[in-house]
């Protein structure tokens, strides 16, 4: 408790974790966008998710190498994951579309370690990062200091949530997701070609976990085996915010960030991600009670 | 194939497995790993096959035996705490009887902390189903491994090191390797009865419409607590002796080692064929032997083989071995097909 | 269910035969070729290790056979390894270090890399009585369990930053302060090996009576410090004691100047394997940063295998393309203190070989080898390196300090 004294002595701290924790929610906020969208349209759990914001971050990594700023990061992973979402997809994922969500969860762990693999003999197993050098933001006489990236990450957010919600309103092949996630069936009978709705929609999560990636690697580091907890933190982000709610996911996103910061701050670094878990099953459970209340279940 | 060759071969592998460890002396650890998997797979199966509750948590109870039974051995002797500081306790060689002695009370400790854990958060999470379940469970399985992981008392990220087995008449590897076939083997006489009871059509009724079994009577909740108890039981008595066998505790890689043994119990259940009695115990034994024989032969790339054979049972053999038999040949699991003369 | 008990008769005994004809073939001494045994991480978080290790055992192996082998009775032996990946995992350590030896017949083992790992192949290698003579497990806990058979050429890890500490309770005394106003905060990473080095660190503030103001356990899948950076400012500690591998070393390093953290003293692990000098990844951010090491390429042990510790610098450089950070170096000292154990014992007998590996005297380019009854090296100090002009330079101890202290960091 002596932590929390010390964060009453000193509110500015406070205000240091909650910043930082809210941006940093940005960035996982970005990655659950692909998993809910996945999830709503195609019934998939994609454990890859952190594989393929890892390997956008390996494409940040070697732009940078080339003399581009990691910046161009964004746009470029998200195209190059674009083009591995849509392979994988057809692949692998093509095959297990329309079977049972626990296949899917399966099938991409499989493909999951298969790409920590990959990358280890490709890239090597280092830390990596690359910096953007784009300073840090200092407040009140140093004590709030916040890199200047983590904003960057926002409004990335930000925008490509706005962008994301208009192509899925406005454009001709957006209305095609739509219509496939409120019942595929009748989007095929409608003379939608479904296939190349999913291919579309686990591409375009692929690309939005790269943009993820380049903004994980300007930010913190990368190396191969981390992936797991941004799955497990889009997961979770998904979970609270529900399917299909995009303004959600920001909000759960954003909430996460700052209870990990908070967490990590006051019951100690250990405890973090213990934390975190508890409170995803406690939330379940306890969302599930009170629908039990009605004789209903979480669906 | 007539009587007398089948009985041939029942018996002809019944000695070779009671006489495995003899015979291949040095394979031993990794015969006694394969009666593991098959438990493993085995408990799993009574929630995910039996009764579609696709459970990521199981390790839980694998971790949680393991533990106890690591802190009720060290316990009865020394002083825990002394032992997971950094600066450690010294090691002494344990009698075959104390050893025996704390072996056999850690089991039954840590068999009955899951059991009485196993109703707990069962009251809580199986009200869960579908793939909430299968997440909260997920979450449960991180945070068990997270919160063993920052544990003081149980030496943290250290991890705790498991008393040396005192190596008299018979060693280490003869002796778990019988620990864990007879685990298995009562564990698979328990289940087959406990399905050819009133337990199993209510576990079946269970994943076939959960809504309609509540409303034909059937008390649910006691149902699916009893079987998570029964996995939650197995688990426990095999995880203190995995823990043993290992000779030392690593929080998130031997105890709550939920991408590995928490994933691989899954994937076994599901290659030989969930829902089946003997399902996961060929899926386990298939699995176990392919990634020996990866690991041995495909040095540093056996994790993409691993990878690849994951994706390809799933997606192309997910009704397992046994399922995949059962609809090539259904009349020999006493399934008439139309048109067809019966036998 | 008749033919389903057929087919499950089947797989089981065909598999059970697999089992049986795989391995099984080498022993310990293949006619004129000697057998190690190791593991080493090729996947999984300790990969980039792992390679320093392999790399080490390598290039030992291979300068010892380019010298004329290992002369037993008589007769030179070539050397050479098997190794197996443990995938980072303890667990698959302790089957590994099962099967090196009963299936390989492995009688001359070499260590895997890191505390937890070692942790797992001890008491196997220890019931087997197969010696082993490991470079990457620090932690001091492997040496008061009595084992007669585990042979460390390294430092143990409760020293990697007690120098560290002292040094701070110096400058204090210099100041005209007592040493138990100093402030120490510690973040390590939540494994065997960190652990133990945060033990020694604690040991050495409660001798000088310094306060303890941050500890926290950084978790496996670390990827952001700011929780821990923030207390750091808040309590504001004269020193900040910081491992995590080089995911660690890489995090601070940058977190730290990102977020201005100003703590007089940062002293951390890992800095060679992170790189932390590297101007294109972290600029001039390392600066001042005290780095503790196991040895440097420029301390003045010498070999009759690779000349001097510049020397073996050299041609790792030449073989591998880097310098080689100490991983490597230890490594490839157990490779060496084999070979001299080996000479010295002059048979191929465990128990000769295990007499003669405990009564090792050797200077290596890597430094002295001389271990006590615990197995551990007591001949060789740790060296504490202080990143000044983008390079490396040792101040402390006295003895190997080649410039002086920059107090408080830049």
């Amino acid at each position: 408790m002596d932590n929390l004294q010390l964060l009453i002595d000193a509110p500015v701290f406070t205000l240091q974790l909650l910043i930082d924790g809210l941006l940093a929610g940005a960035i996982f906020a970005l990655a659950a966008y692909g998993m809910a969208l996945v999830w709503g349209v195609m019934n998939i759990i994609n454990i890859t998710q952190g594989e393929f914001v890892i390997l956008g971050g390996f494409v940040t990594l070697y732009l940078s190498y080339l003399g581009i700023h990691p910046l161009w990061g964004v746009p470029v992973s998200a195209l190059a994951l674009f083009i591995v979402g849509w392979g994988v997809y057809r692949l692998v994922i093509f095959r297990i579309v329309d079977r049972d969500l626990f296949i899917s969860i399966l099938a991409t762990f499989g493909i999951s370690i298969l790409l920590q693999q990959l990358m280890n003999q490709l890239f090597g197993a280092d830390i990596q990062n690359a910096d953007p050098n784009l300073g840090t933001l200092f407040l009140f006489n140093d004590d709030v200091a916040i890199a200047n990236i983590k904003f960057v990450a926002l409004a990335v957010t930000i925008v490509t949530g706005v962008l994301l919600i208009l192509f899925l309103r406005k454009s001709r092949i957006g209305q095609a997701i739509r219509a496939t996630a409120q019942s595929a069936r009748a989007a095929r009978l409608m003379g939608i070609n479904t296939d190349r709705v999913y291919a579309t929609t686990y591409a375009l999560n692929a690309a939005l976990c790269g943009a993820t990636g380049s903004l994980v690697v300007m930010t913190w580091v990368i190396h191969p085996f981390i992936g797991l907890i941004y799955t497990v933190r889009s997961f979770m982000i998904v979970i609270v915010a529900g399917l299909g709610n995009l303004a959600g996911v920001v909000v759960a996103g954003l909430g996460l960030g700052a209870a990990e910061n908070f967490a990590g701050f006051l019951l100690g670094t250990e405890f973090q991600a213990a934390f975190v878990f508890s409170l995803l099953v406690i939330i379940l459970v306890w969302r599930n009670y009170r629908l039990g209340k009605k004789r209903q279940y979480l669906k | 194939m007539n009587n007398t060759l089948k009985l041939v071969l029942a018996v002809g592998l019944g000695i070779l497995i009671l006489a495995a460890p003899l015979l291949f002396p040095t394979y031993q650890t990794q015969l006694a790993v394969l009666w593991l998997m098959v438990l493993l797979a085995l408990t799993w199966d009574i929630m995910g096959g039996q009764m579609g509750y696709n459970s990521f948590g199981n390790i839980v109870y694998f971790g949680v035996g393991m533990y106890t039974t690591a802190v009720v051995q060290r316990g009865l002797f020394f002083n825990v705490e002394e032992y997971t500081n950094l600066a450690g306790g010294t090691e002494s060689q344990l009698s075959l009887l104390d050893y025996l002695l704390s072996l056999g009370l850690g089991l039954a400790s840590g068999a009955l902390l899951c059991i009485v854990l196993a109703v707990v958060l069962g009251a809580g999470i199986l009200g869960l189903r579908g793939h909430y379940f299968a997440i909260c469970t997920l979450g449960l399985g991180i945070a068990a491994g997270e919160i063993a992981s920052g544990w003081d008392y149980l030496g943290a990220g250290s991890g705790l090191v498991t008393p040396l087995f005192p190596e008299t008449f018979f060693n280490r590897g003869i002796f778990f390797y019988y620990y864990f076939l007879i685990l298995a083997a009562v564990s698979f006489v328990v289940l087959r009865y406990l399905y050819s009871e009133r337990f199993g059509l209510a576990i079946n009724a269970v994943r076939d419409d959960e809504d309609k079994a509540e409303s034909m009577g059937l008390y649910t909740t006691r149902y699916k607590t009893i079987a998570w108890s029964v996995s939650a039981l197995f688990l426990a008595l095999a995880g203190g002796a995995y823990g043993n066998l290992i000779g030392f505790i690593d929080p998130m890689d031997v105890a709550f080692a939920g991408p590995t043994l928490g994933v691989w119990m899954v994937l076994m259940a599901i290659l030989g064929g969930k829902g089946t009695l003997w399902g996961p115990v060929i899926g386990a034994t298939i699995f176990h032997i392919t990634q020996e024989l990866f690991w041995t032969y495909l040095l540093g790339w056996q994790r993409v083989a691993l990878g690849l054979l994951i994706i390809i049972i799933v997606v192309f053999f997910p009704r397992g071995i046994l399922g995949w038999i059962r609809e090539q040949w259904p009349e020999r699991f006493g399934q008439r097909v139309e048109g067809e003369e019966q036998r | 269910m008749y033919k389903l008990t057929k087919n499950i008769t089947l797989s089981v005994v065909t598999s059970l035969l697999t089992l049986g004809l795989v391995g099984n073939a080498s022993a310990k001494v293949e006619g004129d070729t000697i057998v190690l045994g190791a593991a080493v991480s090729l996947t999984g978080k300790y990969t980039t290790a792992g390679h320093h290790t392999q790399r080490g055992y390598d290039l030992a192996v291979s300068r010892v056979n380019s010298k004329g082998g290992v002369t037993v009775g008589g007769k030179n032996y070539r050397l050479k390894v098997i190794y197996y990946d443990d995938e980072s995992t303890p667990a698959r350590g302790a089957q590994l270090a099962e099967r090196l030896i009963k299936q390989d017949g492995v009688k001359f083992m070499l260590g895997p890399y890191s505390s937890g790992l070692t942790k797992a192949m001890a008491p196997i290698t220890e019931k087997h009585k197969v010696p082993m003579v490991e470079g990457n497990g620090a932690s001091r806990s492997l040496f008061n369990k009595g084992y007669r058979y585990l042979f460390a050429v390294l430092s143990t890890s409760e020293q990697y930053l007690q120098e560290a500490v002292n040094l701070a309770a110096q400058h204090a005394k210099a100041m005209g302060k007592s040493p138990s106003s100093v402030k120490v905060a510690v973040a390590v990473e939540n494994d065997p090996f960190s652990l133990d080095i945060r033990a020694g660190v604690l040991d050495d503030a409660k001798r000088h009576g310094m306060k303890v103001v941050v500890d926290d356990k950084l978790p496996r899948e670390l990827s952001d410090m700011s929780a821990t950076l923030t207390k750091v400012k808040a309590l504001k500690p004269d020193i900040l004691v910081v491992s995590g591998h080089s995911k660690g070393a890489s995090l601070i390093t940058r977190q730290a100047a990102a977020m201005r953290v100003k703590v007089p003293m940062l002293a951390i692990t890992h800095c060679e394997s992170a790189k932390v000098t590297d101007n294109k990844k972290f600029g001039t951010k390392a600066e001042g940063t005290l780095c503790a090491t196991q040895w440097a390429p420029t301390m003045t042990y010498r070999d009759p295998w690779f000349g001097s510790a510049g020397d073996y610098a050299k041609d790792f450089k030449a073989a591998y393309g880097y310098v080689p950070p100490y991983q490597a170096a230890e490594s490839t000292a157990s490779v060496l203190v084999w070979v001299n154990a080996l000479q010295n014992a002059n048979s191929f007998d465990t128990e000769k070989v295990r007499d003669a590996l405990s009564a090792t005297k050797l200077q290596t380019f890597y430094g002295n080898v001389k271990f006590d009854a615990t197995g551990k090296n007591i001949a060789k100090p740790m060296v504490l390196r202080q990143v000044q002009g983008g390079k490396y330079v040792v101040v402390a101890p006295a003895k190997w300090a080649s410039h002086k202290l920059v107090h408080p960091r830049p």
